[in-house]
């Protein structure tokens, strides 16, 4: 039996499927003019994968802030629901899950059989979220991917004050001037980051374990700001950008799922 | 003087909005709030005004959603600490 | 980024008719803002002379500058200046004032003196943030709002418009309500989500007028709502860059079903003649306790 979940986020659409509970395939792909197109392109991506065709999928779960998006779904779950349900597959261990993606940030706390106790989001504020850090890498013109290693290099806190994304940009851009290291500037806007969404997570308490998912975990230089902001260690997954996808694939996956 | 600061952004309005007519300077909003938000001095929005009064620091004034959310849990709202200490009522939060 | 942004004239005048040596009290404001700064002096609490001059990358500067345009052939000199108040986002740069008072104080007390004693709401969209502030009749701060954390709201947020468009931002507001009918205002107030949503109805392809009214309605709507939070009280006035531009006034009279005010003095100018008044107040205060 193979259960899927489709994750479709501001930026993109993430698909997971599972046979008997294990991960057989995971696809990815950037929602460009049309959400729709990119919908079926990550899904279809996921069946090749595996050499399937769309009638041996039993069940389907949407998550996501365009899940509504996905027609052909059997069921949704919320994004909390379904980040929640993914980390505690990752790590039964977890207590708090923060899930930062492109448009929001969320801080879960979880019991240990994984269900959801309480939860804080930053969602329409770019300062937030993933969309900072990529505003920051275009002021500083490195690329987006280049932003964690280039932060691990620096070796000496510069203070950000804007909060905007908008007024950071423009403090990025005299920071440059005043010939800041890039790497320096890079550190100052993961700390940055990273200090607002540990705030936003101590409004639910934060106990360890604590696993970061999303896409912007997969940035080494922001999971090193939030383990010292935290000072504590951290758990990342190997696939952090999937914890959602898979959370709503599992939910598939259960007897009672996709109603 | 109603004074308020902080602000409006995407997410939401986050105001602690502090009336200077009844606020009397004594500083017990200040040694209350754990996120040090809070201090009393010269109020500088009205150059006449001789008595102190209570503000938010210009450093935290645009970090209020962050500093404030450890008094705010959840959906729950519980009585503020700086709220509570302030006999006057002179202090308030939009939430 | 475009460097280019409010495109207003520099400028400086000297009132006709007025002469510094018969006045027994000068003073001046100089009000160091992020886009602008002025200098005004006043001879016994009237207006005497002004200038506006871009802020440069260096305050202490530019105040400097602003003031020294101010007394240029004036005959005036700085020494002869009784008391001199800072006001502005750069107050505490101003090196040769006696005393700094912040913007909102010395906006209220600015707008009184420009729109007249009725005034009693000023909204004032600057470059870099959104203030709020009732006054009563003497232009006393009743209430004030000032958000300087985000950039929707401010002239910063229309001048990433203005880039994404490629439109000159003073041809903004005229453009806007330059369409065929008003469409839905963007839903985002991030700017940088306000940004892709419109990257997205571009692409969807909406006329670049349609998309910029649909950003000036949102701008108009979001300050509705901080209006909301302190009350409007009439009359009200719209001072800062922003208030040249008809897009977002325009719809945010409408929303608001109130006609702001119209002055035929520069609304920039508030700030330091604010500054100037207070000066002149505090002089004069100093000079009664002595007697």
């Amino acid at each position: 039996m193979i259960s899927a979940g489709i994750d479709v986020g501001a930026k993109n659409v993430k698909v997971v499927l599972l046979r008997d509970g294990e991960v057989v395939s995971r696809s990815f792909e950037t929602i460009g003019l049309n959400t729709q197109a990119a919908i079926d392109g990550a899904f279809a991506a996921a069946l090749r994968q595996i050499g399937a065709g769309r009638g041996e999928i039993s069940k389907i779960t949407a998550t996501g802030a365009g899940r509504k998006e996905v027609k052909f779904a059997d069921g949704e779950l919320t994004e909390v629901g379904a980040s929640a349900k993914g980390v505690h597959h990752l790590f039964s261990s977890a207590c708090t899950a923060i899930d930062v993606g492109a448009e929001e940030g969320r801080a879960i706390k979880v019991d240990e059989k994984g269900k959801v106790l309480d939860f804080a989001v930053n969602e329409k504020c770019a300062a937030g979220a993933g969309a900072f850090t990529e505003a920051m890498a275009r002021a500083l013109e490195v690329g987006v991917e280049k932003m964690g290693e280039l932060s691990l290099k620096s070796r000496t806190a510069v203070p950000m004050n804007a909060q905007c994304a908008v007024f950071a940009e423009s403090e990025v851009v005299s920071l440059i001037h005043a010939k800041t290291p890039k790497e320096d500037i890079a550190r100052a806007v993961h700390d940055a980051i990273a200090d607002r969404i540990v705030s936003m997570a101590r409004r639910i308490g934060i106990e360890k374990d604590v696993v970061v998912v999303g896409g912007l975990a997969k940035n080494a230089g922001f999971i090193d700001s939030i383990k010292r902001t935290l000072a504590t260690d951290v758990l990342v997954p190997q696939y952090p950008e999937y914890a959602a996808a898979l959370g709503a694939a599992l939910h598939a996956a259960t007897p009672t799922g996709g109603q | 003087m109603i004074a308020n600061y902080g602000y409006l952004d995407g997410s939401g309005q986050y105001f602690i909005r502090i009336d200077t007519e009844k606020c009397d300077g004594c500083g017990d909003c200040v040694a209350v709030c754990p996120a040090g938000l809070l201090a009393v001095g010269a109020d500088e929005n009205d150059p006449f005004r001789e008595e102190p009064v209570a503000k938010v620091t210009e450093d935290q004034r645009k970090k209020i959603k962050y500093s404030c959310g450890p008094c705010k849990p959840g959906a729950a709202r519980p009585p503020l600490p700086c709220v509570a200490a302030c006999k006057p009522g002179a202090l308030e939060h939009s939430w | 980024m475009s460097t280019e942004f409010w495109r207003w004239t520099e400028y400086r005048k000297t009132m006709p008719g007025a002469d510094w040596r018969e006045a027994a009290l000068l003073t001046a404001g100089v009000d160091v803002g992020s886009v602008s700064s002025q200098a005004v002096i006043m001879a016994d609490g009237k207006l005497y002379a002004y200038s506006s001059m871009r802020t440069g990358s260096d305050s202490p500067r530019s105040a400097q500058n602003a003031m020294d345009w101010a007394l240029e052939g004036t005959g005036l000199t700085l020494e002869k200046i009784n008391y001199t108040v800072g006001t502005g986002y750069g107050r505490v740069n101003v090196s040769f004032a006696d005393r700094a008072i912040t913007e909102i104080a010395c906006h209220a007390r600015g707008a009184n003196f420009i729109y007249g004693p009725s005034v009693r709401t000023v909204l004032d969209m600057g470059g870099q943030d959104c203030k709020v502030i009732r006054c009563d009749e003497k232009g006393k701060v009743t209430t004030f709002l000032m958000n300087d954390k985000c950039a929707a709201g401010t002239g910063r947020g229309m001048e990433v418009f203005a880039d994404l468009l490629q439109i000159p931002i003073t041809e903004i507001g005229g453009k806007s309500l330059d369409i065929d009918e008003e469409p839905k205002p963007v839903s985002s107030t991030c700017v940088v989500f306000a940004k892709s949503e419109a990257t997205g109805l571009l692409r969807s392809g909406w006329p670049k007028n349609k998309v910029i009214a649909a950003y000036c309605a949102a701008m108009a709507h979001r300050v509705v709502s901080l209006l909301e939070r302190v009350g409007v009280e009439k009359d009200f006035a719209i001072t800062g860059g922003i208030a040249k531009n008809v897009g977002v006034t325009s719809r945010l009279a409408g929303e608001l079903a109130i006609k702001p005010l119209e002055t035929e003095y520069d609304t920039q100018l508030a700030g330091a003649i604010g500054a100037a008044l207070f000066a002149h107040a505090i002089t004069k205060k100093a000079k009664a306790g002595i007697k």
